[in-house]
């Protein structure tokens, strides 16, 4: 049988993290979304470190983990104030409306 | 080995589903929903194989504060796309066909990690992995966070709390019109700045000034 090594890890972790990046250039619709899509990408480095943590039998992976949900949750809670600040001053969040910086 | 190949591509497969329909979803609220979806699918992948402490930690804090934290900013910007709304007409709601297939797929997916707590030793077993069978995976993490890691961890609670004060920051907006107490200037009041006494004459009265 197929057993499932260390590259079926990394695999999942690198379809995820594509999908997370993938959805950073498709989206038309508003910039929640595109939150969204930065929080897939830090759970696809997740993968990535807990796979390789636990096949090396190093636990330090698993620490660099924690770190990362701390700043992913402090990040989600920034932006999302951001978002809900930018709405009410201006009515919208939708990203072709957002071209204050002329970016 | 065989449960644990057949359980990675069960949750691997329903973790990929769902990330792309985080991506591709019209309505903002459903795209929220499969976010749940994918956070709990690979908690479930790492209770699997093996970190525990992480897979329970990615429940709470991902779909407990950060997921719903997402649902909560959804809903009150009224951003989602819908064609009718959640609260004003029950039967025709968009959302609770979706709620309810997402939560279902949650449910199994518990269900086949808690029924297979028991076998977890032979279950993550292959040739690569050296598991410690005294040493949960909880008390391995504490044994190197709080003594090699402690400073890291720290920082880690001075960033949560710069989030926080962060978050307050950008949301506070001070109201036009309120009536609030002003502490500083009830506790310094005293007796002779507020009371006066004055003689009253006879059938004129007091003249008062304020």
């Amino acid at each position: 049988m197929i057993s499932i090594e260390l590259g079926h890890y990394l695999a999942l972790g690198g379809v995820i993290f594509l999908l997370g990046v993938i959805g950073i250039f498709l989206n038309r619709k508003n910039v929640i979304v595109i939150l969204m899509s930065v929080e897939l990408i830090l759970l696809a480095v997740n993968i990535n470190l807990v796979a390789f943590s636990i096949y090396s039998n190093d636990i330090t992976g698993q620490i660099f983990t924690f770190f990362i949900l701390t700043v992913a949750a402090a990040e989600a809670a920034i932006g999302l104030a951001i978002i809900v600040s930018y709405y009410r001053n201006r009515g919208s969040i939708r990203v072709q409306e957002i071209n204050e910086m002329k970016g | 080995m065989l449960a644990h190949t057949f359980f990675f591509y069960f949750f691997s497969i329903i973790s990929v589903g769902s990330a792309l329909m985080v991506i591709a979803s019209r309505n903002t609220v459903h795209a929220v929903f499969f976010l749940i979806l994918d956070f709990i699918s690979i908690g479930c992948l790492f209770i699997m194989i093996g970190a525990e402490f992480l897979g329970m930690i990615m429940l709470i804090v991902y779909v407990g504060a950060v997921a719903v934290l997402f649902l909560f900013v959804v809903m009150m910007l009224n951003v989602a796309e819908q064609k009718q709304s959640w609260f004003r007409d029950r039967e025709k709601s968009a959302h609770i066909p979706v709620g309810l297939i997402v939560s279902l797929i949650i449910l199994a997916e518990v269900l086949v990690v808690v029924g297979g707590w028991k076998y977890k030793p032979n279950f993550i077993k292959t040739d690569a992995l050296v598991i410690d069978g005294n040493l949960t995976n909880t008390h391995m993490l504490g044994n190197v966070l709080y003594t090699q890691y402690i400073h890291l961890f720290q920082v880690a609670g001075v960033i949560l709390l710069l989030a926080m004060i962060g978050a307050i920051v950008l949301t506070y907006t001070k109201r036009e019109g309120v009536k609030t107490q002003n502490y500083f200037t009830q506790i310094s009041r005293e007796k002779k700045t507020s009371i006066k006494l004055t003689e009253a004459d006879f059938n004129k009265g007091v003249e008062v000034d304020d």
